[in-house]
């Protein structure tokens, strides 16, 4: 089942229109969401240098966790709010976007990788908690996170470009794939 | 006197001309200063965040300011080093862009700052120096990064 009608009703809805159209709105929202990457890339980063032990190897990781834990939740919902204003402004394009698919894909992989984490090593915090190089499992959620999140900043940046936008044909046929381009037949006749 | 002569020689320069020419350097280069900018702003957040109190109370300032020391210094110097690039590869179009003589004299500002009175009061023993300077120090600090990045994403807008 393709979302692109569903995205092409919103296009018409007359907030994403505005918010499209406006001069200052669009600029702002896209603005706090670079914003949110100190906070809550800045802070994530932090963390995963905590865990692969190159960083604030005295504190206890449970410390480092918590503490920067209710910025990381501030920082996410500014992240998240301000993502989904920026998908609203734009949403056809964005939807047919590779790199915007790529982005949500990686988001994905970031989100399995907190879960396995949680779920995993760090119920046994108590027993690592004051080494300053944590086990080998979490040093690996703190090396797939920082690589996940690099890449969801390059995925981010991309998609203000248009190489791969579904108007710009003749394009390979994967990349018309990946975007899920609505493509008229083309053949004899 | 003015710098017109060298920005427009800037953009004469081999560096530059290549990423110009180029359909995908520039926006790599863009990306690379974008982590830098995250890596960078959650270290200048931590610790300023702690200066105000609002963050690892139990921990010293001073230890916590030298755990994110490297970490700051190296994405400064990243965020340096790709920002120079991206500024060689359209030196005229920001010469008269506004944001960006706002971001270049924030960013003057935040490392005199940062390298010389915030280095000290955070290495200051806090009971001697008292909160306050501390917590001044911060907002000033925040005020210039912010600066910094405001003025950085303005350009893109200013075109």
């Amino acid at each position: 089942m393709s979302l692109l009608p569903f995205c092409q009703w919103l296009s018409e809805t007359r907030l994403s229109v505005a918010l499209h159209e406006s001069l200052w709105v669009y600029p702002l929202v896209e603005s706090a969401h670079v914003w949110s990457l100190a906070l809550f890339v800045g802070f994530a980063v932090l963390l995963d240098l905590r865990l692969l032990g190159f960083s604030m190897r005295h504190v206890p990781a449970s410390d480092v966790a918590l503490r920067l834990l209710p910025w990381m939740i501030g920082g996410f919902v500014l992240m998240v709010m301000t993502g989904l204003l920026l998908f609203y402004a734009i949403p056809v394009r964005t939807y047919q976007s590779v790199f915007f698919r790529m982005k949500v894909i990686l988001l994905a992989l970031a989100g399995v990788n907190v879960f396995l984490f949680h779920s995993g090593v760090w119920r046994r915090v108590a027993e690592w908690d004051r080494d300053p190089v944590p086990p080998k499992s979490a040093r690996f959620a703190g090396a797939l996170s920082l690589v996940l999140w690099i890449a969801i900043i390059f995925a981010g940046r991309m998609i203000a470009y248009n190489w791969f936008d579904c108007d710009r044909q003749p394009q390979p046929a994967i990349v018309n794939w990946a975007a899920g381009c609505a493509l008229e037949p083309v053949g004899p006749e | 006197m003015t710098l017109l002569p060298l920005f427009e020689w800037c953009e004469t320069t081999l560096v530059g001309q290549t990423i110009r020419d180029s359909l995908w350097l520039f926006p790599v280069i863009e990306a690379l200063h974008l982590v830098a900018f995250a890596v960078l702003g959650g270290t200048v957040l931590l610790v300023d965040l702690r200066l105000l109190g609002f963050l690892f109370r139990p921990e010293p300032v001073a230890r916590l300011a030298e755990d994110a020391r490297p970490w700051q210094r190296g994405s400064l110097a990243l965020a340096l080093a790709s920002g120079s690039l991206l500024f060689l590869s359209e030196p005229m179009k920001l010469y008269y862009s506004e944001p960006f003589w706002v971001k270049i004299s924030c960013l003057f500002l935040a490392i005199l700052f940062n390298f010389t009175l915030h280095f000290r009061l955070t290495m200051a023993d806090e009971r001697r120096v008292g909160p306050f300077w501390g917590r001044l120090a911060a907002v000033v600090s925040l005020a210039l990064w912010s600066g910094v990045a405001w003025g950085g994403r303005w350009i893109g807008f200013s075109g």
